[in-house]
């Protein structure tokens, strides 16, 4: 995946390279920014801040679009009509779009620390949490270190050994070898035999069978290594990628009390230049400035305008596509080009946190085939003797079809079903739950603009590109799609280029 | 099938977002399968008992599981569509639906902000929610139906 990924340049670092300048005069020159998400706040407070007339409206209640947080007392109404009253308890939150941040992103880390948001790492890798498979060692998870120390070893010793067998030669030197195999056996806990057995160097890295203690009866008891070809049928070794990933390298971090913390800092620094619930239905620019219609909500019909010398549309092109708007014919097929991607998340308040008290799991995910393919333990209130809640469930492509097209309820009962076969703890603990679909959020209609090498090469640039008075930002005009960087990094270079061409004019 | 089943993997590589760092399990659709009690609970028009089944392509087999498994999730299981900041169109009573090859297009290859379906779904799945949707939800276009042959002519 992550090979795949990095060759479509999707999983690109940052570029950010610090507070922007926007130096020169814009001669009063006004901006209507559309969507008051992270893109549409970022260049709302830049443009402000350079000397620009702003005006933001907002299609929701409150900012933040899929940077979105749930906790008790709210209420979700998703497409369709399903209500979900959010019964989570004080300090408890489930959040349905992103849940973390990569420390190379360092545009939204930059704005966090600017609008003085606190951090705490985020826990991508533990090595205590579980892997899963339904069909690997009969159902029962098993833990990621286990699954790690023994894939590893056991590929090491099956290369150390080819390697002394002179099964390599004419592809590493004589003295490359020794070294080759000096290292493998650093790299798997080999013997001096060049075996991946059962011993203290071993559990060192997989646990043991019975942990090391004080006193007397504290010797401890290695435990015994999985055989290679149990791991490799088990496919749990597909997991252990993921925390190498570029994206998911320690150290992550989350804002304290839930993602929005960032969006809501964001909304207070822009305070009355954004107006809510602001349905807009069409955008048309002429030699002078953008008009963009709009209704109110609970005045369908109602149309409204608003007028600005320029308009930066940060609106999902999941809607963007189907408003009426005159764009030149190469922007417009670039908006009608861009596919939403599926996705669900399950947020599950338990009783108790089993997971820290019974299994010595604090925060990071735990993997599974199931269609849950996940789990994540919560990364803060450790020890707590009070509730907590997991992400029950993170999925996409056929998984969160099927998930969405649930009734919400029933999205949590099957993630509390199939998370049990991994925690039997659930069918005791399960508290409340709530589900996020995300082809059913009002304001989103998907998770993510999905790209590919084709669409990216016929399309990219004529989606960002500065059309006459229009131009775009948000997720999908970055290369870092899904997450709040992209839409930074793209709210940042929009900006810079309508400046130029205001001050250039 | 071998055909299908790469075109799946190829295009599960291409599709995930960055967001879904799960690396995707190249092998047959796991057993996963629901619990027991969901299947039982699903009878019925909506059976989802294929329902689940892998992460990179759908199991349920006529239209009506198809239909309640994907489309229902945006154009809801009655078929009249939602409205939010944007829209999702009826199916239910959808004049556009008479020719056969205008869905089937749609479904194998998305429009605009929906996503096609082509590597997840074979002829015969596309062909049968196809049908499903022409001739249920006040829909009467039993002429002409779509074959699996059309929907393989159809793909890019």
């Amino acid at each position: 995946m992550y090979q795949a990924m990095t060759a479509l340049g999707v999983s690109a670092a940052s570029t950010y390279t610090g507070p922007i300048r926007l130096d020169g005069d814009p001669k009063g020159a006004s901006v209507l920014i559309l969507g008051a998400g992270v893109a549409g706040m970022v260049a709302a407070m830049e443009l402000r801040k350079a000397g620009y007339r702003v005006q933001v409206l907002e299609y929701r209640e409150k900012a933040g679009g899929r940077a979105w947080t749930l906790r008790g007392g709210d209420r979700y109404t998703e497409l369709g009509g399903a209500t979900q009253e959010i019964r989570f308890d004080e300090g408890q939150y489930f959040n349905p779009g992103p849940w973390r941040i990569p420390y190379n992103h360092q545009g939204i880390l930059d704005y966090a620390h600017r609008l003085n948001v606190a951090l705490e790492p985020f826990i991508q890798v533990n090595h205590n949490a579980m892997v899963h498979g339904t069909r690997a060692f009969g159902g029962r998870p098993k833990r990621y270190r286990e699954v790690m120390s023994d894939y590893h070893g056991g590929i090491a010793e099956l290369l150390a050994k080819s390697t002394r067998q002179g099964k390599l030669d004419g592809m590493v030197t004589k003295e490359d070898g020794e070294i080759l195999i000096e290292s493998l056996r650093s790299f798997g806990a080999l013997d001096r035999d060049l075996n991946y057995t059962k011993n203290v160097l071993t559990s060192d890295r997989r646990g043991f069978e019975k942990d090391p203690g004080g006193g007397l009866n504290a010797r401890p008891v290695p435990s015994e290594p999985m055989s290679l070809k149990d791991v490799l049928a088990s496919r749990g070794w597909a997991y252990l990628a993921s925390g190498a990933l570029y994206e998911f390298q320690m150290t992550m971090f989350q804002p304290v009390g839930g993602m929005d913390m960032i969006a809501q800092a964001m909304a207070r620094e822009c305070g009355d230049m954004i107006q809510y619930n602001r349905k807009v239905v069409g955008i048309q620019q002429d030699e002078r400035g953008v008009t963009v219609a709009f209704e109110e909500t609970g005045r369908p019909g109602q149309v409204q305008q608003a007028r600005a010398d320029y308009c930066l549309a940060t609106i999902p092109l999941s809607i963007l596509s189907q408003l009426e708007m005159n764009v030149s014919g190469p922007m417009a097929a670039a908006i009608q080009a861009v596919p939403y991607a599926a996705s669900v998340k399950v947020g599950l308040q338990m009783k108790r946190r089993f997971w820290e008290q019974d299994e010595h799991i604090y925060a990071g995910i735990s993997y599974t085939d199931l269609p849950i393919r996940m789990i994540q333990y919560p990364a803060h209130g450790y020890g707590s003797r009070g509730k907590g809640v997991l992400l029950g469930a993170y999925a996409f492509g056929p998984y969160a079809y099927e998930f969405t097209a649930l009734p919400p309820e029933e999205r949590v009962r099957r993630a509390v079903e199939w998370g049990a076969q991994i925690h039997p703890q659930y069918r005791e603990e399960f508290d409340t739950g709530a589900s996020v679909g995300w082809h059913r959020v009002p304001w989103a209609l998907g998770c993510n603009g999905m790209w590919t090498d084709a669409t990216r090469a016929e399309h990219y640039d004529n989606l960002c590109a500065l059309d006459n008075r229009i131009l775009l930002a948000g997720e999908h005009a970055s290369y870092i799609p899904a997450w709040q960087e992209g839409a930074v990094l793209s709210a940042l270079d929009a900006v810079s280029r309508l400046h130029r061409r205001v001050v250039s004019a | 099938m071998n055909r299908v089943t790469l075109t799946v993997v190829a295009a599960a590589l291409l599709a995930l977002p960055a967001i879904a760092q799960q690396p995707q399990s190249q092998q047959a659709p796991a057993a996963a399968g629901a619990p027991a009690s969901a299947q039982q609970r699903n009878d019925g028009a909506a059976s989802d008992s294929h329902g689940f089944v892998s992460a990179t392509r759908f199991g349920q087999r006529d239209g009506a599981s198809l239909y309640a498994a994907t489309c229902a999730g945006c154009h809801m299981p009655d078929g009249r569509g939602a409205a939010g900041a944007g829209r999702y169109p009826a199916l239910a009573g959808n004049p556009t639906l008479e020719a056969a090859a205008y869905p089937a297009s749609i479904v194998l290859n998305g429009l605009r902000g929906m996503p096609g379906f082509a590597n997840q779904m074979d002829d015969a799945q596309v062909a049968a929610v196809v049908n499903y949707v022409r001739t249920n939800l006040g829909n009467r276009f039993t002429a002409d139906p779509a074959t699996p042959d059309d929907v393989k002519a159809l793909r890019q």
